[in-house]
């Protein structure tokens, strides 16, 4: 059991070796002239705007809560599927899926309530906005928009 | 391998055991990077430009060695002598530490991935849920480098990639949990064991619900590796190189060298859950006969999928952002739950499952296949480009 565990060390080890060799060999071979210009951050050749460590689209941090929900879900089911095997050879199985399958209904609520709530789309609208009707609308057509400019 | 170092053990009684396993787990170690993951990754960056330069009607990179063979040892070596330049503006520690957290995450998934039937570093019990976790550490480098390179192309690239990788994990858990429902068991010989040689025994044909599963984890692999048509981290056209937009030489090189190297990753996971490994036929008795039989299956088998990808990368345009979270989120979720459910069903009303339906899987897809090479001798006919194979030289 340690002996294979101690095996994924060593792979960690030797990747990181293995990127060590690769740069200590070059360190040897490459020349290095930097200069000011060289060194400044690649900004399609323009003067850079500000930094960059800046506030990013919330929409990310969203997704990863999702992913947080749905991954732990994951990490449940995996010693249940793992199992399941043997619960059916010992006539258990019914059993079993009833619970799996009930599992996954409380997951499939998440989702839904997700998707419902529009957490799915990259582009998130607030309330939906009422469809433009064709040519000139009627101020008095329920959803119709005002136009001011006429 | 625990078994030959416990041979060598034994043939020296006088030597500690604790020292001749060191020596052999880094021995066995190094052969596998050096000889096997480092040609391997460098090897497909060339079979990769060939496919795509046949693909689009071109040569592609000939001239180097036997037809342009040693290109990737060129590419290396040039990359080598080039200039490591840091930009001033970066956070330096993070910068220099994303490459290695990167290779790190990529070389350790090669600890649970089986060569042959009796060659494979550590046949992990819980496997398959190992590599699926070790390979999540590319999205710690990959953010890490985006982050620390003080640039918008790489800040937007990095969380992109980010967001891409753990938004796919899902699915593809979720199209492995069938595979681990009939196998039983996470290790990655177990899934193989429960297979047999022929097509009629694989999991892919078991039922639909397995095949369409297979579908889910090899569009999922493809999505977690980076890979056209879900290569929005590093899209060429909008974010110069995403997330290695300031890296320059061997630093660069060595995120290109994980990627190339995942395809593989994803070749052997793919023919592992789904396609049987490593099993051959038993035609006979000879041990090392057997093993280099059972290495070369697995190694066509992967190598199989890996020219799927390229061909993939070759055909198809980008995804946008939102349709890769309708993909995800919307059909490929709902669909993995369904084949969860489905295949559990399935077990308990048939537990030794359905031979016929197993026929039928497997002749539609003989039948799909057969289809498909008809439409393309059919285009390369009418094309009238000369001899098959020979399309370069016939167009020009």
């Amino acid at each position: 059991m340690q002996f294979d565990y101690a095996n994924i060390l060593v792979f960690l080890g030797l990747g990181a070796f293995l990127c060590a060799l690769m740069m200590g060999l070059g360190a040897l071979l490459r020349p290095s002239n930097p200069e000011r210009a060289k060194l400044t951050t690649y900004e399609c050749g323009i003067e850079v705007e500000g930094s960059s460590w800046i506030n990013f689209n919330i929409r990310f941090y969203v997704v990863a809560l999702v992913f947080v929900i749905f991954d732990v879900e994951v990490a449940f089911v995996y010693p249940v599927v793992t199992v399941f095997k043997q619960w059916v050879a010992d006539g258990r199985g019914l059993f079993a899926l009833s619970e799996i399958i009930l599992f996954i209904a409380i997951l499939v609520c998440g989702l839904v309530y997700v998707w419902r709530k529009g957490d799915l789309d990259w582009m998130k609208t607030i309330a939906p906005a009422p469809a433009p009707a064709p040519g000139r609308t009627d101020a008095a057509a329920p959803g119709g928009r005002v136009d001011v400019a006429a | 391998m625990r078994a030959y170092l416990d041979a060598i053990a034994a043939g020296y009684p006088t030597v500690s055991p604790a020292l001749v396993y060191l020596i052999g787990m880094l021995a066995f170690g190094a052969l596998v990077v050096f000889v096997f993951i480092l040609p391997v990754a460098g090897i497909t960056s060339w079979v990769e430009r060939r496919v795509w330069a046949r693909i689009q009607s071109r040569i592609g990179p000939n001239r180097v060695g036997p037809g342009g063979f040693l290109q990737w040892l060129a590419d290396g070596l040039k990359n080598l002598l080039k200039e490591d330049v840091i930009p001033a503006a970066v956070d330096v520690p993070l910068f220099r530490i994303a490459p290695y957290v990167v290779v790190a995450g990529f070389v350790a998934a090669f600890v649970a991935l089986p060569f042959a039937g009796s060659l494979i570093i550590a046949d992990l019990n819980i496997g398959i849920l190992y590599i699926s976790a070790i390979t999540s550490l590319v999205v710690i480098g990959i953010l890490m480098a985006g982050w620390s390179s003080n640039n918008k192309w790489s800040m937007l690239g990095g969380i992109r990639s980010a967001t891409q990788i753990i938004c796919y994990e899902i699915p593809v858990g979720l199209s492995i949990f069938p595979v681990v429902l009939l196998s039983g068991t996470l290790s990655m010989q177990g899934i193989i064991s429960a297979q047999g040689w022929a097509p009629t025994s694989w999991h892919m044909f078991h039922s639909p619900f397995l095949f369409v599963s297979f579908l889910l984890f090899f569009v999922g692999a493809l999505a977690e590796g980076n890979r056209t048509p879900f290569d929005l981290p590093e899209a060429d056209s909008e974010l110069v190189a995403g997330f290695a937009t300031e890296y320059s030489g061997m630093r660069s090189l060595l995120f290109f060298l994980a990627e190339w190297g995942n395809l593989y990753v994803i070749g052997v996971l793919v023919s592992t859950l789904f396609m049987g490994g490593w099993q051959v036929p038993h035609f006979t008795d000879n041990g090392v006969v057997l093993a280099v039989a059972q290495f070369a299956t697995m190694f066509v088998k992967a190598y199989f999928w890996v020219f799927v990808a390229m061909w993939v990368r070759a055909t198809l345009p980008r995804v946008r952002v939102d349709q890769f979270m309708t993909l995800c989120w919307k059909y490929m979720v709902p669909i993995g739950l369904v084949n969860v459910v489905g295949t559990a069903t399935m077990m308990v009303v048939l537990p030794q499952g359905s031979i016929v339906l197993r026929w039928i899987m497997v002749a539609m897809t003989a039948a799909i296949l057969v289809q498909f090479a008809r439409r393309v001798f059919f285009h390369l006919r009418r094309a009238n480009y000369g001899r098959l194979g020979r399309i370069s030289e016939g167009a020009a």
